[in-house]
């Protein structure tokens, strides 16, 4: 029997998601320092969700449980959820999230390699649509917040709901940068003065924008490493550049220019590791060029023209419907055969 | 044509350039650990000869030889044991002088693990030759060296074991500007042609001019892999002489030693997949064959041994010249024996080898290289996970295929989609599955998804041949039992004419009534038979300036309308066919030949009216017929009138 060939190279599915979660640590950690360490409980809460769900699944459709949990897919699902919910969001938000995530977005549909949509995402679409408010309702970073919460501070809250005594949510919560730009543009401000407030620091949002350029970091880690190609993330990053451009050139004082859309909201994040699940996504070159700027198109459109604050979620979801057509409509030139 | 003048241009461009700097990248690739200064620290050494030989019948692709000899026989070294039978065969030469003691069945060195016919040769340990006559292939018409390479049993020796006569024949469709020698050596482990270069550069730069010469080719490119500079070197220096011979070497990449991506990475030409390089002026062959033809004229011996690399999970790897057919565990014991955690072997190198059915099997012409394995070497592949569509395989496809959509349209058995997506381009490289981080065995499912298709293509053909005869044997039942019929109806017809006699009164009147009847349905037949001359001398008549020729399906379609017609129609169809007609005038013929057989529906419907019996076809009856019915039946009723008016008296 011929069963060539006998050697493989040391890669693994869980070395792969390792690296992954490796690439989020800056990320992570620059979400620390601004929105403090509230995160990493939401984290843990949703990585034991994410493992216990999947455990839970898994036994009941009669699969081998111990290697499914080892490839650590779950986990990347969860942190991509956790690092994409408000810093202080509720625990049982979390765990719904993670739950939806992992049980219906994925295991349903057959498990790791068989959903068509990005479990991550499909959490996030279900906790915005079902409650709006605690998912929009983001804290100050702290630089700016009029009063600060500690560490127990945010993990009573996170668990209990509760904020010391003499405190108000709306003291330690702020609107979001794309929330504020877009209500402001409502009441017909012009963009150059609406960015001068001080939420929008450096290149468009406070904080925000250093955990951006972690995201970044981490993207181009996983680039090197080989672990994502470098289509997604270029197409996304050109194509919403590009299109923010036209826009804030031809109507300066309505639309928010590139850097801006660039910075703010999950869009480094999206670029990097959102788009770049490989299951949800396309397998072909061109057909990554294609999905990675369909999502930034609809990104900014929702941003600019949708209901919600921030658009990638949706953009991401839709443009997963459509991997099967662009995958069969981009295969690429075979050696030997003519286009 | 516009593709055919691109490609021609293509390859115009690539051919002029000529430094060895602008290499043409193939997609994909693997770098797989070499593993091959192993077996490179010890010269190639020869093997003792063994107790017994057992030399497979088929150790190339193609037919297998006829054998020349019977048990008992004493034959001379290079002594032919069977001769190359069709086409693509390659002979068998007794690698040394000795008894045939056995002929029958033996497992051989195949991934199926089956027995196949073997002769079995006991040495005398006297190596005697057979009286060898060098060529000499400076001074000899190259067809007759072609000719004569039929019986040098020589097939190519990278391990695809085509017969190299056939590789050297001239097709007449395309001349062979450029030879390549393919010495990439690309795959883990192997060896042999690295030290063949090493050591005997000289006979194959002589065996090069050989073959350059044979294919009257105008350059000649060696492909060296980068991991080989001794072989490098020693090729440089042999070579310097013969300007038409350039050395190259190629990045070390997985599989840099396929021939298309080998002419592709040299030339810059795509071999079109449907087909040969040689179609487009290209030849590749492999180091060792390239010296067995050089050895082959310059001293007449033909192919009894090749260098084996002996390597892996044994003591002392090494290279060894060693006569086919000896025994695998006198090789293995040549290289100081496997280690003790030795579990299997390999032939072929890990990418591409196969696991031998057993170490009883002989070194055949396409051993190349044999690993002893072992769970540290190769450790076994850990439950494969599911696809997560990372497209590492895509990534390292060197035919830019697919590899994920191929799994998964081969697991699903959705084959048609398989074969959609260029299964048959996939050349079982094994990149994909070194790559796959979920440890997918994904060439296994494209081997059984060729398989499969192979079979069902096989299976359809043979189906559609039966459904095929099938259809033409009813045919022919139809058109039988309709003739018969007719013949009965005939014979009826006529018996009741004869036999009738309802009142003996009315039997000598009734007898010129019938006889004006049988008259009548006489003038018919012969007026049927006159259209039907008429209708072959109009299609004559047509055929005679015309072109294009009556296709079946006229003759279908005239069979539909008059069985009986169909001996005439084949006649006229073949006339046609001949005299090569327009399908104009084809149309015309057509035309005629319908009208002809209207005529014989009418003249039967007469003839049938006449005898009583149901006449075929009664709706086309034309004017004329009515009026010849009405006439009978005016005939009929005089008839009848004599009749009655006679009777009172």
């Amino acid at each position: 029997m011929n069963r060539s060939p006998y050697i493989t190279d040391a890669s693994s599915v869980s070395i792969i998601m390792l690296k992954v979660l490796l690439a989020l640590v800056p990320g992570i950690i620059a979400y620390v320092l601004v929105y403090g360490g509230g995160i990493l409980l939401t984290l843990s809460l949703a990585t034991m969700t994410a493992l216990i769900t999947e455990a839970l699944i898994l036994k009941i459709r009669q699969r081998p449980i111990k290697s499914s949990l080892a490839d650590l897919s779950a986990v990347v699902t969860a942190w991509l959820l956790a690092l994409a919910l408000p810093p202080l969001a509720p625990w049982w938000l979390v765990v719904v999230g993670t739950l939806f995530a992992i049980a219906i977005a994925k295991q349903l549909y057959g498990g790791l390699g068989y959903n068509p949509f990005n479990p991550a995402m499909v959490g996030y679409a279900v906790l915005l649509i079902s409650f709006p408010v605690i998912m929009t309702k983001w804290p100050a970073p702290l630089e700016l917040a009029t009063m600060q919460l500690g560490f127990m501070d945010q993990l009573r809250f996170i668990l209990g709901g509760m904020l010391p005594a003499g405190i108000k949510l709306d003291a330690v919560t702020s609107a979001t940068p794309l929330d504020y730009l877009k209500t402001q543009l409502m009441l017909h401000h012009e963009v150059t003065t609406i960015t001068q407030t001080p939420i929008f620091g450096y290149f468009g949002a406070k904080g925000g924008e250093f955990i951006t350029l972690s995201y970044l970091l981490g993207g181009l880690y996983l680039i090197q490493q080989r672990i994502i190609s470098w289509h997604l993330p270029t197409a996304f990053i050109a194509t919403l550049a590009l299109i923010s451009l036209i826009f804030s050139t031809i109507a300066p004082g309505q639309f928010a220019g590139a850097t801006f859309h660039l910075v703010s909201g999950a869009s480094m994040l999206c670029a990097f590791f959102i788009i770049t699940d490989p299951v949800s996504g396309p397998t072909t070159p061109k057909g990554k060029l294609y999905f990675a700027a369909g999502v930034a198109l609809l990104t900014f459109l929702i941003r600019v023209y949708g209901g919600y604050p921030d658009g990638v979620a949706f953009a991401v979801l839709i443009m997963n419907m459509c991997v099967p057509l662009i995958d069969a409509t981009t295969q690429p030139r075979v050696f030997g055969h003519q286009r | 044509m516009n593709n055919i003048i691109q490609f021609a241009s293509k390859l115009i461009k690539a051919l002029s350039a000529d430094t060895s700097a602008d290499l043409h990248k193939f997609h994909g690739g693997v770098h797989p650990d070499g593993h091959k200064n192993e077996s490179t620290a010890q010269p190639i050494s020869s093997l003792a000869i063994p107790v017994t030989l057992t030399l497979p019948l088929r150790q190339h692709v193609g037919y297998i030889p006829k054998i020349k000899v019977k048990v008992g026989d004493y034959v001379l070294k290079g002594e032919m044991i069977a001769e190359a039978e069709g086409t693509v065969s390659a002979a068998i030469h007794a690698p040394t002088s000795g008894t045939i003691t056995a002929i029958g069945e033996a497992i051989i060195p195949h991934p199926s693990g089956l027995p196949d016919m073997c002769v079995t040769l006991t040495p005398d340990g006297k190596e005697q030759w057979r009286e060898l006559t060098p060529i000499d292939w400076e001074n000899t018409p190259v067809n007759e060296l072609v000719a004569s390479l039929r019986a040098s049993g020589i097939v190519g020796l990278g391990g695809a074991t085509f017969p190299t006569h056939i590789k050297l024949r001239k097709d007449g469709t395309s001349a062979i500007h450029t030879l390549i020698i393919n010495a990439a050596e690309c795959e883990p482990y192997i060896t042999c042609d690295d030290m063949l270069m090493r050591e005997r550069a000289s006979e194959i730069t002589q065996g090069i001019a050989i073959v350059q010469h044979l294919l009257s080719a105008s350059k000649v490119i060696v492909g060296i892999e980068d991991n080989k500079p001794e072989a490098t070197r020693a090729m440089l220096a042999a070579s310097q002489s013969l300007a038409s011979i350039s050395i190259k070497t190629v990045p070390t990449l997985y599989p840099s030693g396929d021939g298309r991506r080998l002419i592709h990475l040299l030339l810059g030409v795509e071999v079109p997949h449907h087909q040969r390089s040689t179609e487009v002026g290209i030849q590749v062959f492999n180091v060792a064959t390239v010296l067995a033809i050089y050895r082959y004229f310059t001293f007449g011996e033909p192919s009894i041994s090749r260098v084996v690399t002996v390597t892996g999970n044994v003591n002392s790897p090494q290279n060894y010249e060693v006569l086919f057919g000896t025994p695998m565990p006198s090789l293995i014991a040549a290289a100081g024996g496997a280690k003790a955690d030795t579990t299997h072997f390999l032939m072929g190198g890990p990418m591409m080898g196969f696991d031998l059915p057993g170490l009883d099997v002989p070194v055949t012409k396409a051993a190349n290289c044999i690993i002893a394995a072992s769970p540290t070497l190769f450790s076994p592949p850990p439950p494969a996970l599911p696809c997560i569509r990372c497209t590492r395989c895509a990534d390292a496809c060197p035919v830019s295929l697919q590899p994920q959509e191929l799994y998964w349209f081969s697991k699903s058995d959705n084959f048609e989609k398989a074969r959609d997506y260029k299964l048959f381009d996939c050349i079982e490289c094994g990149c994909c599955t070194y790559v796959c981080p979920s440890n997918i065995p994904l060439v296994q499912y494209y081997r059984y998804a060729k398989s499969e298709i192979i079979a069902t293509d096989k299976a359809k053909e043979a189906a559609d041949l039966a459904r095929e005869r099938n259809d033409f044997r009813l045919a022919r039942i139809e058109r039988e039992k309709l003739e018969r019929a007719q013949k009965h109806a005939e014979r009826a017809a006529s018996a009741k004419n004869d036999d009738t006699k309802p009142e003996p009164v009315e039997t000598e009147l009734e007898q010129p009534a019938t006889n004006a009847g049988a008259d009548e349905a006489k003038k018919a037949a012969i007026a049927a038979a006159v259209a039907r001359a008429k209708a072959l001398k109009l299609a004559a008549a047509n055929a005679d300036d015309t072109k294009a020729n009556i296709d079946s399906a006229t003759t279908t379609t005239l069979d539909k309308l008059e069985p009986d017609a169909t001996p005439l129609m084949l006649n006229v169809a073949q006339e046609t066919k001949a005299e090569s007609v327009s399908e104009e005038q084809a149309k015309l013929a057509k035309q005629a030949l319908i009208a002809a057989a209207i005529e014989r529906a009418k003249a039967q419907k007469l003839a049938a009216a006449e005898t009583g019996v149901a006449p075929k076809n009664t709706e086309n009856l034309s004017r004329k017929v009515e009026a010849e019915i009405n006439e009978i039946e005016s005939i009929r009723a005089k008839a009848k009138q004599i009749v009655e008016s006679k009777a009172p008296d």
